[in-house]
């Protein structure tokens, strides 16, 4: 199944709430942040989409002067073998904000609990639903999300200096 | 066959005499138990330095699952803050005399993440004492072997008696001269 024909599909079901990008190596569907998990439930359980593995969730800071951040999970039908990018792009926090939810969709794919929090842990992306949000490669005390753009680098750690 | 060649052994009692502190240096240099550990990629290395082709079990280095019976930490790979803990923890539970050697760039420098790692320790000197550095991205085994043959010759310099300061050990072109 091509791009377009999912695309077709969904619009069938959703009415035209996707944003379609073709014009990226890999095409990928824009989803409004508060329909995503009906949008991610229908495309595993529809028997013409079938998209049983989520193969990988991105996070992006697209930087202050832009003001939003991108969250990309990448779909693959491992009988099917097609595959599909949705993006969901939520407004930047501010320091003193709360940091930028998004809805967990580990209730359909268990394997998001760990991308997501990798994505919490690294960006600051807030999981709302999500069993178990908690950082999961840095340090638990760590202060900060180090591959936002604004990230200012620690100057010690538990008393080691940093340079 | 010659009496005195060492592959005559007729079971004969032998006996030579060596000083109390080069008895201690002698045995302390030849065993060196180092703690089962590993970073990164330098791991893979090390692995390769203890297993059958470079076997570093005929110089009497042969790793130990506790750090109450090791006599040697080999940092092998990046130190992350979140690990420099544990680090310093496990070096602390070793028993005295007890060495450090620093294997490749990330645990000498920070190496590849000296400038933009946000999450890694510039040299794991920064929390423990180290003995020898063996430079490398990764070492070869070789390169591990001669930081191994490095900290013996700094073993046999010590005083462990007296408490003295090391012996300045002579550069090697000077040694074989002399």
């Amino acid at each position: 199944m091509t791009f377009t024909d999912i695309q077709t599909l969904l619009e069938d079901q959703f009415g035209s709430i996707f944003r379609a990008n073709t014009q990226n190596p890999q095409p990928y569907l824009v989803v409004p942040a508060d329909r995503l998990v009906e949008v991610c439930r229908f495309l595993r359980d529809d028997n013409r989409l079938f998209f049983d593995l989520l193969a990988c969730i991105t996070a992006i800071d697209n930087g202050t002067s832009a003001g939003t951040m991108d969250v990309i999970y990448t779909l693959t039908s491992i009988p099917y073998e097609h595959n599909l990018a949705l993006y969901v792009t939520v407004a930047r926090n501010q320091p003193d904000e709360p940091l930028p939810g998004v809805p967990s969709v580990t209730s359909i794919w268990r394997t998001a609990d760990w991308h997501e929090r990798e994505a919490f842990d690294l960006v600051g992306i807030r999981f709302e639903g999500h069993p178990d949000l908690r950082r999961i490669l840095l340090p638990t005390d760590w202060v900060g999300h180090p591959l936002r753009s604004d990230y200012q680098e620690i100057d010690q750690y538990h008393g080691i200096r940093n340079q | 066959m010659n009496p005195s060649s060492p592959s005559n052994k007729s079971g004969e009692a032998s006996v030579f005499f060596i000083t109390s502190e080069e008895l201690l240096n002698w045995s302390r240099s030849s065993s060196l138990w180092p703690l089962t550990f590993g970073l990164a990629c330098c791991a893979i290395e090390m692995m390769g330095a203890m297993a059958s082709n470079y076997d570093l079990e005929r110089f009497g280095i042969f790793p130990r699952p506790s750090p109450r019976q090791s006599d040697i930490m080999i940092v092998s790979g990046t130190v992350t803050y979140k690990m420099a803990d544990r680090i310093r923890r496990l070096y602390e539970q070793m028993s005295e005399p007890r060495y450090v050697i620093s294997m490749g760039s990330c645990a000498n420098c920070g190496g590849p993440y000296w400038q933009h790692g946000y999450h890694v320790v510039k040299g794991v000197d920064k929390i423990i004492p180290v003995d020898v550095y063996v430079p490398g991205c990764p070492p070869r085994p070789e390169a591990l072997i001669d930081g191994f043959l490095k900290l013996q010759e700094k073993i046999r310099a010590e005083h462990p008696l007296t408490g003295d300061k090391p012996t300045p050990s002579l550069p090697a072109e000077e040694r074989r001269k002399a």
